[in-house]
């Protein structure tokens, strides 16, 4: 088995309402940021795992972020990096 | 009739859910630890108001994980009433007893006020004294009390009348206006399609003595004290 950090982004699904992103879009407009045209505000996860190997801790963050990392009704997941820890 | 009143970490409602069974409803009621797996005979399960786990992750999705919870989703499974008030709703979606989920209030606000409901459907074990149309007046006190479900399980929830209550305003309309936290269709409340099962953002447990400010809630418990002895 080796040591893997898999980190791990959690975002509103598209198309619901982000008040939280909306906010902080309206925030930056304010501050004179006018190019900005949303944002979305989600949670990043760095999971420290043990695996087989890299797909297969890609495999369990898959099931880990399906059973309880995200809402499956509200919120999309994407695995953004796995490194050898 | 006996009250199970769950108590997560970090749940501050069960207390008053105690109180509104033993005081007012002079009904036992027993606090169910959520690490236990024993509902200790309860006809009925509370899943109270709170901050379990203190809305760690998303509120209600590491409660839903609770040894107890086992044994409530298996009393549901039965037919046995069970309602969610606030966190406690949001734990029965994510626990899947009720479909969809509650996202952060669209004003992003805290809300803290009475708000007026109005029953959807009766067919339920807590709405069976209820009439359709009839409106109620409770207190809300949450942050994460959207109302959200994709389109096609919405098209479902409302075809098959799972709605229960709606956010109006004084006269019974549904406005925009009335719908406090932005939720779709100004859903307050939800049923399984059992109708054993329900949950709700405002506190019925809350509107019980007129020295609160309202009596409305009382219908609920009295329905479902009417449903188990039948």
């Amino acid at each position: 088995m080796k040591h893997f950090r898999i980190n791990v982004h959690i975002i509103p699904r598209k198309g619901l309402l982000d008040p939280q992103g909306k906010a902080v879009a309206d925030a930056l407009h304010t501050l004179g940021f006018d190019a900005v045209r949303d944002v979305h505000v989600g949670r990043y996860l760095v999971i420290e795992t043990a695996a087989a190997d890299v797909a297969a801790a890609e495999a369990a963050v898959r099931e880990m972020c399906a059973r309880l990392l995200a809402n499956p009704v509200t919120e999309d997941f994407e695995i953004a990096g796995v490194v050898t820890a | 009739m006996k009250f199970g009143i769950v108590s997560f970490p970090g749940s501050n409602c069960d207390d008053d859910a105690v109180f509104a069974a033993t005081e007012t409803l002079g009904e036992p009621a027993v606090k169910l630890w959520h690490k236990d797996h024993d509902l200790q005979g309860s006809d009925v399960i509370i899943l109270p108001g709170g901050f379990a786990y203190g809305d760690y992750l998303r509120a209600g999705a590491i409660a839903r994980f609770s040894p107890i919870m086992h044994e409530v989703s298996a009393h549901a499974s039965r037919g046995g009433p069970v309602i969610g008030i606030c966190n406690g709703f949001q734990i029965a979606c994510e626990a899947g007893l009720l479909p969809g989920a509650l996202m952060r209030n669209a004003g992003l606000q805290f809300l803290s006020m009475p708000v007026t409901i109005r029953v959807e459907n009766t067919g339920t074990r807590w709405t069976s004294l209820c009439e359709v149309g009839q409106r109620l007046t409770m207190p809300i006190a949450h942050g994460e009390g959207r109302y959200t479900v994709d389109a096609a399980t919405l098209e479902r929830v409302e075809g098959e009348g799972l709605v229960v209550f709606r956010y109006v305003d004084a006269s019974g309309e549904a406005t925009d206006a009335a719908n406090v936290n932005g939720s779709l269709d100004n859903i307050a409340g939800v049923r399984n399609f059992a109708g054993n099962v329900v949950g709700l953002m405002p506190h019925p447990e809350r509107a019980l003595d007129a020295q609160l400010g309202s009596t409305d809630g009382r219908v609920l418990f009295e329905s479902v004290l009417a449903a188990v002895h039948a």
